[in-house]
């Protein structure tokens, strides 16, 4: 096979707006014969929607995409498989109530092409008459990969296809990628290990903001300028926020909240830290790296399957989110949607914890009701005048009443997941002012952000979470977005070569 | 393959309970024989096929609440279609009712799909509006039926070199059940529609992304319910030879017998064999209990707890199914 | 509109007449419900007096208050189809109890199986999670068959109906139904639960969102356990109301009424999803029922075509409904 340059599959000029909301502005990928091409970007930098728009599960707003340099329309997840384009996503998509033969068949996957695949990727004994709900989730994404690669597709799209497999399948896996490339078919590879990246990718298209930033070629030494890329000119401003960060009194309270070795089903594995009165704490993770698991063990939506929660120095077993709102515990989920009442008024879904709250079915004081709400409400500065249904609020004033209900009800430990999420930037501003107010009132906070140069803004220390760990616990002074940023992907702290350490990144650090 | 055997325990156990009931149907009136068994059979006819219906839509994710009402519209069109007509009328009523049955329950799949209203919403406004149908068709019980349809669901076979001992425990409905069975469940089940329909009951993420076309798998499950449906309309109005325009207590039983049949109601688990055997399971309770000389109205809330029992538990074991 | 919606541009007419209809459906309920009215009177001129008025109330107070039962059943997702039953099994049980027993014993009889019922229902919805309209079938169904073992028991006894009842279910006062004192406390009861007690913000909450009602301290199967019970003992109130407009204690007194009083519910505006509208507006909803039937039996419209008819609207206002909720 010649290496020619005319690209296997182009997409260019990618746009999807959601309303007023841009996931993607001007997104483009050029795929290569025979490689292995990554694709990476930092929380919300769109690269979901571009995997899903490739996939045929969205339709773009604007923007072409060519396979062998024809253009097509792909409608559906069905269509790309015609087109030969197929993807492997981090949940297989196996249906769980249908024994392996049948999936093959649905799929219309030749069997003994699959069987030398599951065979190739080192899975052995396997029964085709399985149900795929009674298979490991880790051989279950190898049969879901095994079936992709049996009708032998173009392109292969893998969306964090070695997160959660034991090292001996990710080795094989990597090795079959790797191999697929020497028949001329390609892959698009979507992960967040370096590691990974470095030894299996040829080159990498990096995402920020909706638009594509860059491509750069797989070498020595490519990490800092990808950091660089995802970042982008943010870099730069850091100086400002560490200047803020230093200007902060550095005072410990008493412990208030204090996890240990805390565990939930697989996503995650070991965390402790402790959290004071008056900090807040800043939470910084990839995505699905065990963070929501956390805040849902804390909230009291799910239970730990192993681990220790004191509040003020009592142990707790947290039955239902009612239990954690008792010790004083409040949760600010990062969808709204899923904290908020959007057809009732500002004032029902701010007094909806302390008038209707825990075991209050009785007549509610309306006088006292009002000047509660109404306290939280100029205090937050939320802008009222939609106030018949919070679905009109804006996002930003949407965030305020979800946070105003926990004031009204005077929460000691708010859990604020990802507060910030899609806001405009004055209620950005307000809500960090809002982080502090509490803790100079000895509230304490949990604060989990996906846009990394907050934690300097708002937060005392910060703890990163790797892979269901606790990998790095930072320092504000040395928060900057390049320290997370490298603290997220379980890089070492200091810039070191050594990929030896990278390899496990829930490894403690060793000295170099 | 200990999965497989697990997943056939269900129906085998239903089987044995079956036999069990039915050995104490014996002990209780020794003279329960083959034609009594008939006639549990033939009462037993249309529920069959309203589990039937209801275990399709099930299976595909979805659930009907207008099934009865559908029996009902089927049962009095086809008894109007063969009212005073000649016995080979009934060769074009036939097919003609299991085709608007057919509409009826794709008409109900469509309207879910494109209002996007919930699919238990929907089916119930059907039911309403499917009773007041039934009721326009035929104000009031009436009808007919074509003899040689009627003799299809009455008595027992009788092939010759089969001593009559042995034929008399084949009654007509039960071969109705099998034949209707086997003609439209096991080519559906090894169809692509039929992987395709277990598919987005099962997770319609996945079945997608799998490059099943969701919308049309629903609206095809739930027409094959409807042809079910008018089955099991048809049936009714073999056995009555008339007509009636009000639904008969299909509904609940049919979502009891999927649950007891091993179906899950979150979909995509579950055979067809399961609910029918369950069918039988709770006709033949019900024999018992009148052998017993309990009181039918006794009776009838014995069955009625049994049933919304039977689903408090499916129910039960959904909600353990989605938590984990 | 303009102070709502200033930073967000103008909205033009359709959505802003759609959410006029989402925030206020009161004022056109009340055009619609003027409006029949003017067809009616058009159609059959005279009959709109001071009598037919009187009438029509006293039609429709069983109706809203099953139409009660169905909204605050409705505002958690749910629909409660046991009312029928329900509402028969407290008739007929003070019908023929009422000669053995004094007046309190006897209502405490007629209500027992609503709340036996009610729990049933709200142990089921609450606890198991069955799906309301399976569950309240089913209890519907089992409390028909106990219905109809317990009148082979007192059917030598036979019944009477306490002038009481009809006067409170027939009797006028001044041209006034005497059934409004009655209603209009009850009415008032649930408008103020519903507005002004923590337990009505947790029954629009769960409704509305359960994920975040559970976040914010509710019990799912509380609210609901008591809001089944609730839902039976105003079927039961409408089943002994309504047996003194009629006057004889059928087994199949109520059931004509529970379609209507879905219907008349979502007319209301009450959303099927739960979480949205009101009571004050079911009983506008119930009202607009009574005046539709009147006029179809005017037009001579066949039952089926009326069942039809009421189906349908269910349908299309749910439909219409889910498309305000996503729209506007």
């Amino acid at each position: 096979m010649a290496v020619t340059t005319s690209p296997l599959l182009e997409a260019t000029g990618l746009v999807k707006t959601y309303g007023a909301v841009r996931a993607l502005r001007n997104a483009s990928l050029s795929l290569r014969p025979g490689e292995v091409h990554a694709l990476m970007g930092a929380n919300g930098a769109g690269k979901s929607t571009m995997v899903k728009i490739l996939t045929g599960a969205l339709h773009p707003t604007a923007g072409k995409i060519a396979i062998r340099g024809v253009e097509r329309k792909v409608r559906s997840p069905a269509d790309a498989r015609r087109a030969g384009l197929v993807s492997v996503y981090q949940e297989p998509s196996l249906i769980p109530d249908l024994d392996v033969l049948s999936n093959l068949r649905l799929t219309h996957t030749p069997v003994a092409a699959f069987r030398h695949w599951v065979d190739e990727l080192g899975v052995p004994e396997l029964d085709l008459g399985e149900r795929a709900r009674d298979v490991p989730l880790a051989i279950l994404r190898i049969l879901d990969l095994a079936r992709a690669l049996a009708i032998e597709p173009d392109v292969l799209l893998l969306d964090e296809m070695t997160a959660a497999l034991p090292a001996n399948l990710a080795e094989k896996v990597l090795e079959v990628v790797r191999r697929q490339t020497q028949t001329g078919r390609s892959v698009i590879f979507i992960s967040h290990r370096f590691l990974e990246i470095s030894a299996l990718c040829d080159r990498a298209t990096i995402l920020r903001d909706g638009e594509t930033v860059g491509v750069v070629d797989i070498g020595p030494d490519v990490e800092d300028r990808i950091v660089e890329l995802m970042l982008g000119e943010r870099i730069l401003r850091k100086h400002g926020a560490a200047v803020a960060a230093e200007a902060r009194p550095q005072a410990q309270g008493k412990t208030r909240l204090s996890v240990r070795n805390l565990r939930v089903g697989t996503k995650l594995n070991d965390v402790s830290f402790d959290l004071h009165d008056g900090e807040v704490l800043g939470v910084v993770a990839l995505e699905g790296q065990g963070q929501d698991e956390l805040f849902a063990a804390l909230a009291g939506s799910i239970r730990p399957s192993a681990g220790v929660i004191e509040v003020a120095g009592e142990a707790v077993k947290f039955g239902k989110p009612r239990d954690a709102i008792e010790r004083g515990i409040a949760y600010v989920p990062g969808d709204r949607s899923d904290a908020l009442l959007m057809h009732r008024s500002v004032r029902e879904n701010i007094a909806l914890p302390f008038s209707a709250g825990v075991r209050r079915w009785g007549p509610i004081n309306m006088g006292n009701e009002r000047t509660t709400v109404l306290r939280a409400i100029e205090r937050l500065q939320i802008d009222t005048r939609a106030q018949g249904e919070v679905r009109r609020l804006s996002g930003g004033n949407q965030q305020k009443v979800t946070i105003a209900r926990w004031i009204a009800a005077d929460a000691k430990t708010i859990l604020c997941f990802d507060p910030t999420r899609g806001i405009d930037v004055r209620t950005k501003t307000q809500i960090y002012a809002l982080a502090r107010e509490l803790a100079a009132q000895g509230k304490s906070v949990l604060y989990y952000t996906s846009e990394l140069e907050e934690i300097q803004l708002v937060c005392d220390r910060a703890i990163a979470i790797f892979g269901g760990r606790v990998v790095d616990v930072l320092p504000v002074e040395i928060a900057d977005e390049l320290a997370l940023t490298r603290a997220a992907y379980g890089l070492p702290r200091d810039a070191a070569a050594d990929l030896g350490i990278l390899a496990d990144p829930t490894r403690p650090k060793a000295a170099p | 393959m200990i999965a497989f055997s697990l997943r056939q325990s269900w129906v085998i156990g239903l089987v044995v309970l079956f036999v069990a009931l039915f050995v104490i149907t014996r002990f209780i009136q020794p003279a329960y024989g083959a034609r009594d068994f008939a006639s549990l059979t033939q009462a037993a006819l249309p529920y069959a096929f309203a589990v039937a219906a209801q275990t399709v839509i099930v299976l595909a994710g979805g659930i009907d609440l207008s099934i009865a009402a559908m029996m009902a519209v089927t049962s009095v069109t086809a008894a109007l279609l063969m009212k005073d007509q000649s016995a080979a009328s009934a060769l074009y009523a036939v097919p003609l009712v299991l085709a608007f049955g057919f509409a009826l329950g794709a008409l109900n799949g469509i309207l879910i799909t494109i209002s996007r209203v919930p699919d238990i919403v929907v089916t119930l406004a059907m039911m309403f509006v499917l009773q007041g149908v039934a009721l326009l068709i035929l104000p009031s019980p009436g009808g007919g039926a074509a003899d040689w349809l009627k003799a299809l669901v009455v008595g027992s076979l009788s092939v010759p070199g089969i001593p009559e001992s042995v034929s008399a425990w084949i009654p007509h409905a039960l071969l109705l059940v099998v034949i209707a069975v086997c003609v439209v469940w096991i080519p559906l089940k090894r169809s692509q529609l039929g992987l395709s329909i277990y598919a987005i009951g099962s997770s319609e993420l996945a079945a997608f992304r799998s490059g099943v076309p969701v919308a049309r798998t629903r609206i095809l499950a739930y027409g094959i319910g409807g042809i079910f449906a008018a089955l099991g309309g048809l049936t009714l109005t073999m056995s009555t030879g008339i007509g009636a325009p009000i639904p008969g207590p299909y509904l609940l039983a049919s979502v009891a017998a999927v649950v007891l049949g091993g179906v899950a109601l979150t979909g995509g688990r579950g055979g067809l064999v399961g609910p029918i055997v369950a069918v039988f399971v709770l006709r033949l309770v019900r024999t018992d209990l009148t052998l017993l000389s309990v009181d039918p109205n006794v009776t009838t809330i014995i069955e009625g707890v049994i049933m919304v029992t039977v689903v408090m538990f499916g129910a039960l074991l959904a909600m353990q199914a989605r938590s984990t | 509109m303009s102070e709502v919606a200033s930073p967000l541009p103008q909205p033009h007419l359709g959505r802003r007449l759609r959410r006029l209809m989402a925030d206020q459906p009161i004022i056109p309920l009340i055009v619609l419900l003027i409006l029949l009215c003017a067809v009616l009177q058009l159609l059959s001129p005279g009959i709109i007096n001071p009598l037919w008025v009187a009438n029509t109330i006293k039609f429709a107070i069983p109706l809203a208050l099953l139409a009660g039962a169905q909204t605050l059943t409705m505002l958690t997702g749910g629909l409660d189809l046991s009312v029928g039953t329900v509402g028969t099994m407290a008739a007929f049980i003070m019908a023929t109890q009422i000669g053995h027993h004094d007046p309190a014993t006897t209502l405490a009889l007629s209500l027992l199986p609503a709340v036996l019922i009610g729990l049933a229902n709200g142990v089921g919805v609450g606890i198991f999670r069955v799906h309301p309209l399976i569950m309240t079938l089913g209890t519907g169904l089992v409390g028909s068959g106990i219905l109809q073992v317990y009148q082979r028991t007192v059917i030598a006894s036979g019944s009477e109906i306490p002038p009481f009842i009809v006067w409170l279910g027939t009797g006028l006062t001044c041209g006034v139904p005497n059934a409004l004192l009655l209603f209009v406390p009850i009415a008032a009861l649930i408008i103020f639960v519903l507005r002004r007690t923590g337990f009505g913000r947790q029954v629009y909450a769960i409704g509305d969102n359960e994920k975040a009602s559970r976040l914010s301290g509710s019990t799912y199967w509380q609210v609901i356990l008591a809001l089944y019970v609730a839902s039976s003992l105003l079927a039961a109130i409408a089943g002994l109301l309504y047996v003194g407009v009629i006057r004889t204690p059928s087994l199949t007194l109520l059931e004509p009424l529970v379609l209507p009083s879905v219907a008349a519910t979502i007319i209301g505006g009450t959303s099927i999803f739960g979480g949205r509208g009101s009571y004050a507006t079911a009983i506008l909803g119930a009202l607009i029922l009574r005046v539709l039937t009147t006029l179809l039996t005017v037009l001579q419209m066949p039952e089926g075509l009326r069942q039809g008819l009421f189906g349908l609207v269910i349908l299309l206002v749910t439909a219409i409904y889910l498309r305000i909720i996503e729209d506007s």
